[in-house]
């Protein structure tokens, strides 16, 4: 553990960092996308984001050997504090720096480490996840895509479903079979480059009218053996380890309650649209629906922090999984309330009858019903806490 | 859980083991069946002291060992799950907290040495109706001269039959509703013009109403600053909503785990019940309200440790979210036992009931909902 004095040093050393690279003119400003899911950026956000990966400090704790920032939890929590306080934030992210790259660094050998893990961290090489097919979603080790084994590549034939970001990523990882004759042992974590000839991408349009997902075919896509992650047939454990670390992420990220369609918080619209009368919300049922909202979001994020200190101490823990819950919990119910109280303001689709926040509030509010379905749903999570973590049987 | 320090896992394993050989479940029930006037049996009170928890908050210099309210959580948690009656809460934590916020030097020196021996007890007296409303407050001071003249009521008050002495919130000016006007006082029991009604409650527990009449207390019983205690009134309550919170918190883990151990054992059409996933997922459910729960606890816990300017927030929070997680699980812990936990041969009905009189105290969820959004201007 650094001493205070170590803290301290390296305190004044990030806030001299920040000064000197940190475009001022982004402060407390969100990025337009995430470089590493999907966004080109440009301008200040471009050079922001080359300074941050060459750095290192978007990813603070990874090993520098491999462009990581190197620094430890503690050094970490210190640069954390000094971002928030000047309004910085990282536009390097998605499924490489939260799920795939620390499941690499868990996994990978030195040359995949070395091959993948610079381009994560700098944000130039944007990630895709295949992991749900038509017929594995909850059941998700009955998937079907095919790779066959043809000596020193693979040709892979089938389909996946939902894939976040396909259309925008250069890369997929994800879990293939590779033997048909058991469904848990016959499945490869494989990695392909989505240029590659066969690969096909369609979006799906959701009920919000956005297009977040995908589906992605392949047609005889050859996939170098190089491309494996681990032992072949024995890709389904590494499968699941990259979901714990999913749950984990979502573990350290608090619930931010104050950020909503992008601008505005609870309070500000239940002030606006419901109005105050002797200074509370001239809606008393709605004004206690709001507080236990609120309190609930407090205690997840509280939980969240709780678990992610204990996890330095004790290692990753199974009881992750209810934060997933909570988080589709907490989302959902907030996205609820905010249209309820928008009244039918909370109706508009687009066009001028309605403000940007109103529109992006119900397109919000829709996009959150994946909460509890994606990245594991709410019943398949619950059955994992009764089994893994209450120990009952049958799940 | 939080990490522990080596201390705090040490007073942890010794209030579990004491409370799981010494004072269970059954020696509540033995006390209730025996019908006893005060609220705790005498032995159980002894061996509280004689163990230093009645001293944790309170200096070595004056008899205690001077740790902080997250280790006194520790010890409290650990009592509630076995549902230990005793003044600890009532005393150790809030009538030493008076003392340790706005006790002046003679008072402390007074009554912190025979707290911390278990051998006076020192209660708080707040609420005057059905529900916690400190800012209603209409207990009259009255000044004449040197001292003050007490006249009202006061009710529920925990331990009230076996009190020493009173922490008594009054009103000095204002009236009813205004934050300013409020006065602590430092009352012993035996002072002339107190009269005290035991009361005969559903837990069991030692309540009594308070009624002063012309009750004569000179000025140095005051605790902080005449007319303006509305701040140290709201940071006491704050310590004993926090403390309160551990305990439910521990009486909720209790009864989960005990319920738990029903869902794993219990055999209908030929499978153990926590199988069936209607029982598995309201398990999970209520796992969930537990991790919820014990981080808001903690979180208040280490605010009034660290004077963090949210201490309020947290306190609120901590209460709201543990008197939540015990009323759902109480009401689940009978549910899920059948018709056995409807029986007052089993321990059900004692957790049941404790949960409502722990929710009912020092402010029930609705209470600490409005106080929590009242934070944010709404």
């Amino acid at each position: 553990m650094a001493s205070a004095e170590d803290l301290n040093s390296f305190r004044e050393e990030a806030r001299q960092w920040l000064t000197d690279n940190f475009p001022s003119s982004l402060a407390n400003k969100r990025p337009p996308g995430i470089a590493g899911f999907g966004a080109k950026l440009s301008g200040d956000w471009k050079a922001w984001q080359e300074r941050l990966g060459e750095q290192g400090w978007s990813t603070p704790a990874w090993p520098a050997e491999y462009g990581g920032g190197g620094l430890s939890p503690e050094q970490a929590g210190v640069l954390a504090k000094e971002m928030r306080d000047v309004g910085a934030i990282s536009p390097i992210g998605g499924f490489g720096t939260m799920m795939w790259g620390p499941t690499l660094l868990d996994v990978g050998t030195e040359e995949q480490k070395q091959r993948y893990l610079p381009d994560i961290i700098r944000g130039n090489i944007h990630w895709c996840q295949g992991y749900s097919e038509p017929g594995a979603g909850s059941d998700l080790a009955n998937l079907q895509s095919f790779a066959e084994d043809k000596g020193d590549h693979f040709i892979l034939n089938g389909s996946k479903v939902w894939t976040s970001g396909a259309l925008e990523a250069d890369w997929m990882y994800g879990v293939f079979r590779t033997d048909r004759s058991d469904k848990y042992r016959g499945i490869s974590f494989l990695t392909l480059d989505m240029k590659s000839p066969g690969v096909e991408v369609k979006p799906i349009v959701l009920i919000s009218g956005e297009s977040p997902f995908n589906e992605v075919f392949f047609t005889d896509v050859v996939v170098p053996k190089e491309n494996l992650i681990g032992e072949q047939n024995l890709g389904w454990d590494i499968g699941k380890r990259l979901l714990l670390h999913e749950r984990q992420s979502i573990a350290g990220s608090s619930g931010d309650d104050d950020v909503v369609g992008g601008s505005y918080g609870i309070e500000q619209v239940a002030r606006e649209y419901i109005g105050m009368e002797d200074g509370k919300l001239a809606d008393g049922a709605m004004r206690e629906r709001i507080a236990q909202q609120k309190m609930f979001a407090h205690a997840y994020a509280l939980t969240g922090r709780r678990f992610s200190d204990e996890a330095a101490v004790n290692g990753p823990s199974a009881a992750v999984g209810i934060l997933k819950v909570a988080w589709a919990k907490d989302n959902q119910n907030r996205e609820e309330m905010l249209v309820e109280m928008l009244g039918n303001r909370g109706l508009g689709w687009e066009g001028d009858g309605f403000t940007e926040s109103e529109t992006k509030t119900v397109r919000t509010w829709l996009r959150s019903k994946a909460n509890s379905i994606e990245g594991g749903t709410t019943e398949i999570n619950l059955n994992l806490v009764a089994k893994r973590v209450l120990g009952l049987k049958g799940y | 859980m939080a990490v522990l320090t080596e201390e705090q896992s040490m007073l942890k394993d010794q209030a579990n083991a004491w409370a799981r050989d010494e004072s269970p479940v059954t020696s509540f029930r033995q006390f209730r069946n025996s019908g006893a006037e005060n609220g705790y049996a005498d032995n159980t009170w002894a061996q509280i002291a004689a163990m230093g928890w009645t001293g944790i908050l309170i200096p070595e210099a004056l008899g205690g060992s001077g740790m902080d309210h997250a280790t006194f959580g520790v010890v409290l948690e650990e009592t509630g799950r076995q549902l230990v009656a005793s003044p600890l809460l009532a005393s150790g934590l809030v009538g030493a907290s008076a003392l340790l916020l706005g006790g002046n030097e003679t008072l402390s020196q007074q009554w912190l040495p025979r707290i911390a021996a278990g051998s006076a007890i020192v209660t708080m007296a707040v609420d005057e109706g059905p529900h916690h409303a400190p800012e209603q407050l209409a207990l009259a001071a009255t000044r004449s001269g040197d001292s003050f003249k007490l006249d009202g009521s006061k009710v529920f008050v925990l331990e009230g039959g076996s009190a020493d002495a009173f922490v008594v919130a009054a009103r000095t000016s204002g009236t009813a509703g205004e934050q300013s006007g409020i006065t602590l006082f430092l009352v012993p029991a035996d002072t002339a013009g107190i009269s005290v009604s035991n009361l005969k409650t559903a837990d069991s527990r030692g309540y009594a109403d308070l009624r002063f009449n012309g009750v004569e207390i000179g000025a140095d019983a005051v605790l902080g600053e005449v007319d303006k205690c509305f701040a140290l009134l709201d940071a006491l309550l704050d310590r004993a909503r926090a403390g309160l919170a551990a305990e439910m918190l521990g009486t909720a883990c209790e009864a989960f785990d005990r319920t738990l151990e029903y869902l794993k054992t219990r055999e209908q059409f030929g499978q153990v019940i926590g199988s069936f996933q209607s029982l598995g997922h309201r398990a999970a459910t209520l796992f969930m309200d537990m991790e919820f729960a014990r981080s808001c606890v903690e979180a208040a816990l280490r605010a009034i440790d660290a004077d963090d300017p949210e201490t309020p927030i947290l306190c609120s929070l901590a209460k709201c979210k543990a008197g939540e997680f015990l009323h759902d699980m109480s009401n689940d812990m009978i549910q899920m036992h059948g018709g056995i936990g409807m029986t007052d041969e089993f321990d059900a009905g004692f957790y049941l009931k404790r949960a409502r009189a722990t929710e009912a105290t020092f402010g029930g969820q609705s209470f600490h909902r409005r106080r929590y959004i009242s934070h944010y201007g709404i």
